[in-house]
């Protein structure tokens, strides 16, 4: 009998992790670990992990992990990219991480046009604090800091930061994708696959936005969590790719 | 090699490439504008990494990505983005990253003024940000000591895996003087840091990581800090002895302060005064053992700061009540003259 | 181990399964389902039901968080 889904090389055996059932962030780590592996790159990547639920997810992936202070991923990862270019470097970051405290960060390395990627999930809420508002809580979502539901005269509106980032120079790819269904999670792998080539091939920045799942603080079952995000959370945050100058910027080689 | 003609800030940008720093990040911020500079014109030239980073915060940040990686870093500032840099420094420590951070102190709190102080010596020699650590606090008290002090501070930085900070202010950054720089350090030379992160190739992946959720592991990783620090303090102490042999009383002082305390205490001995100076070079850690020593012969100390008073306290720590320790201090960015300190000299000896 | 007479066997780890449901939702041809009995975790687990036919999809290898279920050839 042959293992037709075979265990990622750069994800560890035998750990449990720590994540609830149902959350996004173990769907993810395998893809990464997956593409890392698909693309032969495991073996020279550095992934700088974030301040929040991912932030042991040192304990989980199986190549070298840096763990970085609350929203300072990109800057840390500019770091270790300027300072070894050799390195494949992933800054791994949640909304709060990326779209709060660590904005000024994420804007300019993004204009820098670091030869990072930024793998960005987006769960609309501050998971390890205990579902507090994000930067990205939709409208009229209920958090335990806006308990009547995000209303824009009090909260200000949800953070369109990929939007943002895609129409800088700097960025040569953003997508946008969903772990919403399997189609969902397929997209996501190949979003992952085209970000991470635009590293090896030296073009830029590059991001791929997770709508991800949250089961515990959207007190939802993980298969309505799957279901809220197809419904509602690409209503407000359309998947798709965002940004792509791939073929542009390699024709002109503009390389880092 | 021959003297160059050269300031205090370009002086720590060519001592730390000459030590084999290869990457510099930085954010504009009075009065230490020309080491920026001085690494933007000489860095990538030398093969390195420069960059003008969006804030102190991710200054400090990227020195931590690149310090990872094995690299020798510098980050710099003044006292303002200095604060901000505390979370990355204590990042650092809890790390065991090796890295120099530059600090021009100015006038404060807030904003303060541009003038030359030393008002950030508690956040210097205490750690600085959260948690239970401690820096290597060198303060030079001359350009030329900026040059030797800054290739040694990635040295110790190295050695026992901490950042080091550099301690100068205002006057010492924009004072030029004849600087015999140290040989350039050969990169191929320097050993390999076997615990930095350099991808996993086929052998075990690493990480670093300060989150340690386990209080009694993260116990245990203080006391290991604490650990190392004992080394520091045993192995690290500098000072320099200024005419104390037959001194009657003892200036305490350090930096730009220790400089213009020279110049009080020639003037107060051509009146017959026996004074010297204690000028320590290494604020953490702090040259307690030869305070204690000229303590049991020295009965009159005066410490002067430009501060309402923070170094006296550990003069205080190491003394306690064996000897009479004065201070006089002009916080704010005032600097004080010779005649000055010579003043307070003569009124400590003239008082029984 | 669950044999089937289908060209597919699925295994599940079931000590590391949180019992999201995610596999058994996604499962078209229902080989997935609930365990009885609780795992050291205390959760109910998804395991592979004895008559139902595995299609080979790989979508409850897809959507499980845990890395939980091996699907085989054969």
């Amino acid at each position: 009998m042959n293992l037709k889904n075979k265990w990622p090389e750069y994800y560890k055996k035998d750990v449990i992790s720590h994540y609830c059932p149902g959350c996004g962030h173990g769907i993810a780590h395998r893809l990464v670990s997956e593409v890392l592996e698909d693309l032969d790159i495991g073996g020279k990547a550095v992934l700088v992990n974030p301040a929040g639920c991912a932030v042991l997810a040192y304990l989980y992936f199986d190549f070298d992990v840096l763990e970085s202070a609350h929203g300072r991923g990109t800057a840390m990862a500019t770091g270790i990219k300027r300072a070894n270019p050799d390195l494949f470097v992933i800054s791994y970051q949640g909304d709060g991480d990326l779209a709060a405290i660590g904005t000024a960060e994420t804007i300019h390395s993004a204009n820098r046009g670091e030869n990072i990627t930024v793998i960005f999930i987006n769960n609309a809420v501050y998971g390890m604090t205990g579902g507090q508002m994000a930067p990205t809580t939709l409208l009229g979502q209920k958090t335990t800091t806006s308990v009547a539901g995000r209303n824009p005269a009090f909260e200000g509106y949800p953070l369109h930061i990929t939007d943002l980032l895609a129409t800088l120079p700097g960025v040569v790819y953003a997508e946008r994708t969903a772990l919403d269904g399997p189609a969902g999670i397929v997209k996501t792998k190949k979003a992952i696959t085209n970000a991470f080539q635009s590293q090896i091939d030296g073009l830029g920045y590059s991001i791929i936005e997770i709508l991800s799942p949250c089961p515990t603080n959207w007190k939802k079952s993980p298969v309505d969590s799957f279901k809220w995000i197809k419904e509602e959370m690409t209503k407000e945050f359309p998947v798709g790719v965002l940004t792509d100058k791939r073929k542009k910027y390699k024709e002109e080689k503009i390389a880092v | 090699m021959d003297k160059v003609f050269i300031s205090g800030n370009d002086t720590f940008g060519e001592s730390a490439i000459r030590a084999g720093c290869r990457c510099y990040f930085g954010y504009p911020i009075t009065p230490q504008n020309e080491l920026g500079e001085y690494m933007a014109a000489h860095m990538r030239n030398a093969g390195g990494v420069f960059i003008q980073s969006e804030s102190e915060l991710a200054a400090i940040n990227m020195t931590i990505g690149a310090s990872c990686t094995g690299s020798r870093v510098m980050t710099s500032s003044s006292s303002p983005g200095i604060s901000l840099k505390q979370e990355g420094i204590s990042f650092l420590a809890a790390l065991e990253l090796p890295a120099v951070i530059v600090n021009v102190m100015r006038g404060g709190p807030g904003l303060g003024n541009i003038a030359p102080s030393q008002g950030d010596y508690f956040q210097s020699t205490r750690g600085g940000g959260h948690g239970d650590y401690r820096t290597p606090v060198f303060a030079p008290g001359t350009i030329q000591e900026i040059a030797d002090l800054t290739f040694h501070a990635f040295e110790v930085a190295d050695k026992y895996r901490t950042p080091v900070l550099l301690l100068g202010d205002g006057m010492m950054g924009q004072t030029k003087e004849p600087v015999v720089f140290p040989e350039p350090l050969n990169l191929k030379e320097m050993p390999e840091k076997e615990w930095a992160l350099k991808g996993r190739g086929k052998g075990k992946s690493r990480y670093m990581a300060s989150l340690i959720l386990d209080p009694v592991e993260e116990e245990r990783h203080n006391w290991k800090l604490v650990r190392k620090y004992k080394e520091i303090e045993k192995n690290e102490v500098m000072y320099e002895e200024y005419m104390t042999d037959d001194a009657d009383i003892v200036v305490v002082a350090y930096g730009t302060v220790a400089r213009i305390a020279k110049g009080a205490i020639k003037r107060v001995r051509t009146e017959g005064i026996k004074a010297g100076l204690l000028r320590p070079i290494t604020l953490w850690p702090f040259p307690k053992d030869i305070l204690v020593d000229l303590a049991s012969r020295i009965k009159k100390f005066i410490v002067f700061e430009m501060s309402t008073g923070q170094m006296v306290e550990d003069v205080q720590l190491a003394i306690g009540n064996k000897a009479h320790i004065a201070f006089h201090g002009r916080p704010g960015g005032v600097v004080p003259t010779p005649a000055e300190f010579a003043r307070y000299i003569n009124r400590e000896i003239s008082q029984k | 181990m669950a044999k089937t007479k289908n060209t597919y066997t699925v295994t599940t780890r079931s000590e590391s399964c949180k019992g999201c449901g995610l596999c058994i939702e996604y499962c078209k041809s229902g080989k997935l389902a609930f365990s009885k009995k609780l795992n050291k975790m205390g959760y109910f687990y998804a395991e592979p039901v004895q008559d139902k036919e595995c299609t080979g999809c790989m979508s409850c290898t897809l959507v499980c968080p845990d890395l939980v279920i091996e699907v085989y050839d054969g």
